[in-house]
């Protein structure tokens, strides 16, 4: 535990990517298999079931610290954090661990399941007597299944490629799927490159990302290719030695929630895999993404619900084709032989990822016309006209990817980009606020805004991102000193305060006071220079909502 | 009968007629310490302990009449005898004792239970009723051995040598300045410090204490070689330009309040060394245990949850609510005193 305690300490010290990078790959080296498997494991933020209740850990640390319940609330507000505020407020000793992470987590972690209170008591009190505070904040981080530190997947990925001298790519490729964190595991992680492939082993998704400098700045628009940006499940769809693999993004299989997917595979030639997108969709038209909700949580799908929402597989790309890996070949060639393979397979639930046709290039639309309205483009002001028709569309924009890119590994710059829509805005005011958990932990960052609908405000979104520090600060003071009343760590404001908020989506919802939902708040701006008389009202955000059955059934 | 009152302009002490720290301007003060929050410019005259008059003539400016009186000897002030005692907290930081008809107060002001080479150590006062501060009054905060946060520091000092960074130690200009000059080896390389520290590290030395010597940084030519030195600064210098001209930089910060990962991780710091000029949670029980007082009176800081604990053990405590700023963190661009 120690080591992995320290790497910890090291990674969180530190904001410099070339720092991380070298402590993460000087515990690599330094740590038997075993430790190193379950460090990747939890790094890449995964986690073992786990059966400790908030209440219960509570308990127990107010009884090892000898402090009241209400003390120990007091702790966790200023601190933000349940593991933290454990480690600081027991009582300090020196660590005598000297036990591997893999023994901490397979005889004492994974054992915590199947103790009943008492014997999962009696662990916890001595991992936290043998351990100092740091070691007991990381053990307490991972039994509470919170474990997180600043390190991304592919900052993971570059040191163990570093650590095995691989290309990263075929790290990532390995890290796909399922595998259990064994010594075993780790060594195959880190072997020399072989040619076999784990059958169900989906590739690294390639990212997108946002545009932000002005699209002409991208240069001839003939060298683009430009699709709609779809708001769905991004998936990998494989077909390999006669079995099915759906994956998410999220590296879930998620095969048996879309049987309907998993079926028209029998269609699709063995060895191909193919990137796009779980929509939800009725009619040739997508669905609001909530729809696609309701069947995500349930484990059994009644035939109610697969006829509700139905879904297609839409496909963007073809990774490998008749068990080739075919990433490295140009985006205009990948595509050609994923139109010939979807319209050889003609099965109705895979479907082509309609192409916005752009420029003079190519003089014919070759999208499926029964699917998608389809479009063309001759240059940037004609895609940004037909960018304006997303919200109409059911879609979040658009994709816009180099004809001759390579399919990638994680989120590079420079050859795909997402074009999203412009957000929604409304002017809001400021009513309550909360402490924040995390590193916002003491400071009022958690806030909610209303509108105005007869005379009163109503709370109609709440946010917690877009100030800056120096706002951040202000908007605390503000709060400390003019709290209207406590509901617990709410604080109640006087309506002062005037922000900006940007939306991605807006419907009707009988789940909210206010009658209406708002998707992705977050703070525009502080209107320093409205007053909150003049902020939006109930009637005005009412009419932002579509007047469609789409924009009636969303939320 | 109550010595203390809390009045508009402050602590007033009616038996005596003059206030404690009060923050407006008021015809007697009784100063415990020379921080901004503590010592404000405006009252007709000072009273303070001797080792800080300099610093407080720093702060107040060259006209305000500020007298001076030793540790542990007595004065009396109409029908109040008052004495001032080593609180611990900054260089000539004073705990107020005040008797009167066989009563005895003693108002702590700003104190700490940890070593500090810059000033006297704190001496617990028997009373009936003690004032005391709460800055850090939850049991979260439990304050490291200093010895190890400055050996902390020296190897970060080093590890950034040998990187070839600048080192950039950010600690309030009055007190934790001080006390980290005194700390760190002063071997290991050369030391510079922002302007503001240097006008305290002057008073300081004047009274006696014992510094390395400490050029200030924009003193110095603009080829100066930085990446073997340490820097000593005020938080203030986060996002400054005065910054630009160290190079490759590690900055670290030395407060209290670096306790939390989640504070330490938003002031967007590299480090941040756990080292305060106040009591952490033991400190002030320990504290409150040795002065044997009944009753409690808690100011600023988490004084709500410290009072109800206190009582909760069998004594009566109370906050006391006054404008000393317990609460804020380092970084804010305002004076924030540690």
């Amino acid at each position: 535990m120690k080591l992995f305690a320290e790497l910890y300490q090291a990674l969180d010290a530190t904001t410099k990517t070339k720092e991380k990078l070298r402590a993460l790959v000087s515990y690599f080296q330094q740590s038997p298999p075993q430790d190193a498997a379950w460090a990747v494991f939890f790094l890449l933020g995964r986690r073992p079931r786990l059966a400790l209740s908030w209440p219960k850990l509570r308990a127990w640390a107010c009884k090892a610290a000898a402090i009241p319940d209400w003390l120990f609330d007091e702790c966790y507000h200023a601190v933000g954090d349940l593991a933290e505020t454990i480690a600081l407020v027991l009582p300090e000793h020196r660590s005598t661990d000297v036990e591997p992470l893999h023994h901490w987590i397979e005889t004492q972690l994974l054992s915590l399941a199947k103790l009943d209170d008492s014997g999962q008591r009696e662990v916890l009190e001595q991992a936290w007597a043998g351990l100092n505070q740091m070691e007991r904040f990381v053990w307490n981080k991972l039994i509470t299944g919170a474990f997180r530190v600043g390190v991304s997947h592919q900052l993971v990925t570059r040191a163990l490629a570093q650590v095995a001298n691989l290309p990263a790519g075929v790290v990532a490729h390995r890290l796909m799927g399922h595998w259990q964190p064994t010594a075993a595991f780790y060594q195959s992680l880190i072997e020399p490159e072989t040619a076999d492939t784990a059958l169900s082993r989906p590739f690294p998704f390639f990212l997108a990302h946002p545009l932000e400098d002005p699209v002409e700045s991208l240069g001839d628009v003939a060298l683009w290719q430009a699709e709609w940006k779809w708001d769905g499940i991004r998936a990998q769809f494989i077909r390999r030695q006669g079995q099915v693999f759906l994956w998410s993004r999220g590296e879930e299989l998620v095969t048996e929630r879309f049987p309907e997917i998993a079926e028209s595979a029998l269609w699709l030639p063995d060895g191909t895999v193919l990137d796009g997108e779980i929509l939800p969709w009725k009619d040739g038209h997508v669905l609001p993404f909530a729809q696609l909700q309701r069947r995500i949580g349930r484990k059994n799908l009644s035939a109610r619900m697969l006829a509700a929402v139905p879904v297609v597989f839409l496909a963007f790309d073809i990774l490998e084709r008749t068990g080739e890996d075919v990433r490295a070949m140009p985006l205009h060639e990948r595509r050609a032989w994923l139109e010939e393979l979807i319209q050889a397979a003609h099965v109705d639930r895979l479907i082509l990822a309609p192409k916005l046709t752009v420029g003079r290039t190519f003089l014919s639309d070759q999208t499926d016309k029964n699917v998608h309205p389809t479009s063309s483009a001759s240059s940037w002001e004609e895609l940004a006209r037909l960018r304006e028709e997303s919200r109409a569309r059911g879609v979040e924009g658009l994709m816009l990817k180099r004809l001759d890119s390579a399919y990638g590994v994680g989120r590079q710059r420079g050859a795909w980009w997402k074009w999203k829509i412009n957000p929604f805005t409304m002017d809001a005011v400021l009513i309550y606020a909360q402490r924040g958990s995390g590193k916002r932990a003491s400071i009022y960052t958690d806030y909610t805004f209303g509108v105005w609908d007869e005379g009163k405000l109503v709370p109609v979104a709440k946010a917690y991102s877009g100030l800056t520090d120096e706002e951040i600060r202000q908007v605390d003071r503000f709060v400390r000193q003019n709290s209207l009343e406590k509901f617990g760590p709410v604080r109640a404001v006087p309506p002062v305060h005037v922000f900006e908020l940007a939306f991605e989506g807006i419907g009707f919802s009988t789940r909210h006071k206010s009658g209406v939902a708002v998707r992705f708040p977050r703070i525009a701006r502080w209107r320093k220079d409205k007053k909150p008389e003049e902020a939006d009202t109930l009637a005005t955000l009412r009419k932002l909502i579509p007047d469609t059955p789409k924009g009636r059934e969303l939320y | 009968m109550a010595l203390l009152e809390l009045t508009e302009a402050g602590l007033y002490c009616p038996a005596g007629d003059f206030h404690i720290d009060p923050w407006q301007p008021t015809p007697r003060a009784v100063i415990t310490h020379a921080h901004a929050d503590h010592a404000r410019p405006g009252c007709g005259s000072y009273l303070a302990a001797a080792p800080g008059i300099l610093i407080l003539r720093v702060r107040l400016g060259p006209d305000a009449s500020i007298q001076s009186l030793p540790y542990g000897e007595t004065v009396a002030l109409d029908r109040v005898r008052l004495s001032l005692h080593p609180a611990g907290h900054i260089l000539g930081s004073a705990q107020v004792r005040l008797e009167s008809d066989g009563e005895v107060w003693v108002v702590s002001g700003d104190y700490k239970r940890q070593h500090d080479a810059t000033c006297s150590a704190f001496e617990p006062v028997r009373c009936h009723t003690f004032v005391t501060e709460s800055t850090f009054g939850l049991p979260i905060y439990r304050w490291p051995n200093p010895d190890e946060v400055f050996s902390d520091i020296n190897s970060w000092w080093r590890d950034n040598q040998e990187a070839g960074r600048t080192s950039i130690l950010l600690g309030y200009t009055l007190g934790k300045a001080q006390r980290l000059l005194a700390g760190v080896d002063a071997s290991l390389g050369p030391i510079y410090v922002h302007g503001a520290v240097e006008r305290i590290n002057e008073a300081y030395r004047q009274a006696g204490v014992s510094l390395p010597s400490t050029p200030i940084a924009s003193d110095q030519p603009r080829r100066t070689p930085w990446d073997k030195a340490l820097i000593v600064a005020p938080p203030s210098v986060v996002g400054s330009p005065w910054l630009r001209k160290f190079g490759d930089l590690s900055m670290a910060m030395a407060s209290g309040w670096m306790q939390i990962r989640g504070t330490r991780r938003r002031q967007a710091v590299d480090r941040g060394f756990v080292l305060s000029d106040h009591a952490d949670w033991p400190g002030l029980l320990q504290t409150i245990h040795e002065t044997g007082a009944e009753r409690v009176l808690v100011t600023h800081g988490y004084s709500a949850a410290l009072a109800r604990y206190l009582g909760g053990q069998g004594l009566s405590a109370e906050v006391l609510p006054t404008r000393f700023e317990g609460e804020r963190l380092e970084t804010s661009r305002d004076t924030v005193e540690e």
